[in-house]
């Protein structure tokens, strides 16, 4: 798949492209005199490996509609960045080299981005992740429990999941990545968790146990408040901005505690003041 | 004048609607009215009424949002920016995602009228990822206000054009922070950036960028359309205005509950039925965990800028986060400097380094390993990163430990005090 080849070197001169700032003797050479280390250890430090970026092919066109979207193409590096992992479940290299290429970057620079967020994986991600919040309000309330039971449930006997771990083989159907994640603004329903970015509310362990059990056998039970469950590419793919199931927006979001004060301000008759008709704009003429 | 109820929906009027998310039921419910309405007016008018109802920043500051718009310049040398702030991450802080999710059309109208006052005509509005589906409905919702003609070119016949981009974060907290936000916007990992300058002299692409959080900028439809004087029928004389109030945790009720600002917490217990299960409150946040907790000595505290400063804390983002008897104040506090930590960006040493040593102590004093100097060693170390940091997740970080040391520092002393018995043991071997 990768092909690494002799001429490229992080310095960007180019052996085989002609003249070089020092004939005959390129960055590599001068890295690899420096080096403490043996030449083989070296080789693989100085050495730009070229992925092979044909995967990338069938989202061209949708890199370049992101790019569109912004005064300078440079924004589109973070929806880039869930583009790529719509098609591979994880940035990888290559998915790093193709945001670098589409916006004229170095790939130092989208990895510096890219390991910056928690939302991008270095891993490749099972069909889905699951995040369970393990912040204070959510652990308090069970969230914790929830965590370690998952854990424990995915894992081996006496070896349960670590963080951003897989269940299964990734990418495969039924495979399960989990992971703690920070508060997830819906506290008010807590103890939460997330099924590829949908709200599973109020949760249990046993409630968790049994989403994860259904994920494994291919069940994708719906979320509490969000669209039909895909998977974590899919919800990758409209992380970087493409909505193509119209009706997903029709899933259910008014969870009883989101409307509690309005249900029960209708319940008591209880209003903001009325507006009077016709408020007229300041005249600042007279300031 | 007649006194106002307990529960004000204005920003959650529309919830309870079916399908309250669509430009239907938005439409039929006033949705649109406000803007035609701004668009009569000029831009330095709407800046004025946004001044004179009082309007401050729903996204923690408080800073009053009219003066802040007027910082714009008034000429359009270089493109101008507003820029939403949907990255709600401050533990607690749960209303702008509802809030869009159930009405994402009030925030759309509100980035309408709050860009022609601005003279901008590319407003972004960055999500945090985590939150597709508010996501989902807040593109539908753009797409449904550009068909109707209150987005695009040439709105609603005005010669007015603006452009909304929906922008999705990558999980990282201190993208909330409004320069960070604007580094991570333009693709780059998000770090604070020195001020001044300010971002209404240099933002977004080093343009002229106006930066607010969803609830301030949803306000404006309804300043415009009910005026100053009406807005601050609600709130009080320094704090106008209505405010929803996340109230979660150990109540019968948790939920969004929107309430004239200078509410107390004992207000919005009775709101939310009480205590869960009649277990007594035994700690509290105001607005987010950033803001130090109070107890129940301060079921009183008015709940607005001012009366939340007055009492030693923060209004923030009046995410009421209640915990009962319990729970733990030291293992709270651990498990929010692990986020502190988990999030600290990295960019300057004070912040970086402490609360990786705050988190290395509060884990040892919980797991029963510390000492009573491990309190002093706590305080130290907060006052280094207290104002020292480069922004403010350092002072929010120190928040929790100062506070709960303040008020609960028995706790922490039994920790030690369990653990001196625990090493004394050899001696009193046989003594039980
Ligand atoms: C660490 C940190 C996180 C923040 N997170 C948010 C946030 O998620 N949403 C928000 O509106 N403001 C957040 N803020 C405050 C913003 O910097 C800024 O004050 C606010 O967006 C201004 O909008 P306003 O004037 O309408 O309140 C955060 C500040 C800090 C220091
Ligand atoms: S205070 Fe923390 S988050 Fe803010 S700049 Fe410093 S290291 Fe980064
Ligand atoms: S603490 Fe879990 S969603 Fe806020």
């Amino acid at each position: 798949m990768t092909t690494s080849g002799p001429g490229q070197t992080y310095g960007g001169s180019s052996v085989t492209g002609g003249e070089t700032y020092q004939a005959g003797h390129d960055d590599s050479t001068t890295a690899m005199d420096a080096s403490v280390l043996s030449r083989a250890e070296t080789t693989p430090l100085i050495t730009e490996i070229r992925e092979d970026l044909s995967v990338f092919d069938g989202i061209v066109d949708k890199a370049r509609a992101i790019i569109a979207r912004y005064p300078q193409s440079r924004s589109a590096l973070l929806p880039m960045l869930h583009l790529v992992q719509s098609v591979q479940g994880y940035v990888s290299q290559a998915g790093i080299q193709f945001c670098a290429r589409e916006l004229e970057l170095a790939p130092a620079e989208v990895s510096a981005v890219a390991t910056f967020y928690t939302m991008y994986k270095r891993k490749p991600c099972g069909e889905h992740l699951v995040s369970v919040c393990t912040n204070t309000l959510c652990a308090a309330l069970g969230g914790d429990e929830i965590y370690q039971t998952l854990r424990e449930h995915l894992g081996e006997p006496g070896k349960p999941l670590g963080h951003e771990e897989t269940a299964g083989t990734p990418g495969e159907p039924g495979s399960i990545t989990i992971e703690h994640a920070e508060c997830l603004a819906a506290c008010d329903l807590g103890p939460v968790l997330q099924v590829n970015y949908e709200f599973y509310d109020n949760q249990t362990p046993e409630k968790a146990v049994e989403l994860v059990d259904a994920l494994r056998r291919g069940e994708k039970p719906a979320p509490t408040r969000g669209a039909p469950l895909t998977d974590f590419k899919d919800a990758s793919l409209q992380l970087a901005g493409f909505f193509d199931r119209e009706s997903d927006v029709e899933g259910p979001s008014q969870a009883a505690e989101t409307l509690a004060g309005a249900q029960l301000a209708q319940d008591r008759g209880w209003t903001a003041p009325a507006m009077p008709a016709n408020v007229a704009f300041p005249d600042l003429e007279k300031k | 004048m007649s006194t106002v109820d307990p529960v004000t929906p204005v920003l959650t009027k529309r919830w309870l609607s079916p399908r309250s998310w669509s430009i239907q039921t938005y439409e039929q419910l006033e949705g649109y009215t406000a803007l035609r309405k701004a668009l009569t007016a000029t831009p330095e008018q709407i800046v004025q009424v946004v001044k004179d109802s009082g309007l401050r920043g729903r996204g923690g500051a408080g800073f009053p949002s009219g003066l802040k718009w007027s910082f714009m310049p008034p000429n359009e040398d270089k493109p101008h920016y507003l820029v939403i702030n949907a990255d709600e991450g401050e533990p607690g802080t749960c209303k702008d995602i509802p809030l869009m999710m159930a009405d994402p059309h009030s925030l759309i109208e509100g980035c309408v009228i709050a860009s022609y006052a601005m003279r901008s005509h590319h407003c972004f509005i960055y999500v945090r990822g985590e939150v597709l589906h508010c996501i989902r409905r807040l593109n539908a919702a753009v797409k449904e206000a550009k068909a109707a003609g209150y987005l695009g070119e040439n709105i609603l016949g005005s010669g007015y054009d603006l452009e909304i981009t929906v922008h999705a974060g990558a999980g990282a907290y201190i993208c909330g922070e409004e320069t960070a936000l604007l580094d991570s916007l333009e693709g780059r990992r998000g770090q604070p950036r020195l001020k001044p300058p300010f971002p209404a002299a240099a933002g977004l692409y080093a343009a002229p960028t106006t930066v607010n959080n969803v609830e301030t900028i949803a306000s404006v439809p309804y300043i415009i359309n009910g005026g100053s004087d009406w807005f601050r029928r609600m709130g009080t004389e320094k704090s106008p205005g209505p405010k929803i109030y996340s109230i979660s945790g150990h109540v019968e009720r948790p939920g969004q509950y929107e309430a004239p600002l200078g509410t107390t917490l004992r207000q919005l217990l009775e709101m939310a039925g009480g205590m869960k299960d009649g277990i007594p409150l035994k700690f509290w946040t105001p607005g987010g965990s950033s803001t130090p907790m109070f107890t129940a000595e301060h079921l009183d505290v008015p709940l607005d800028f001012e009366g939340a400063a007055e009492a030693g804390s923060m209004l923030g983002t009046t995410a009421v986060q209640v915990f009962n008897e319990t729970v733990s104040v030291p293992w709270a506090v651990m498990k929010w400097t692990q986020f502190y930590k988990h999030e600290s960006c990295g960019k300057c040493t004070p912040c970086r380094e402490g609360t990786y040593w705050l988190v290395q102590i509060l884990e040892r004093m919980v797991d029963g390993n510390g000492t009573e100097e491990d309190i002093d060693t706590l305080l130290d170390v907060c006052d280094n990163v207290l104002g020292r940091s480069f922004c403010a997740l350092g002072d929010g970080a120190v928040s929790p430990i100062q506070s709960g040391i303040k008020y609960f520092r028995d706790e922490f002393l039994a920790l030690c005090q369990k653990n001196r018995e625990k090493n004394r043991k050899p001696a009193m071997a046989g003594a039980n």
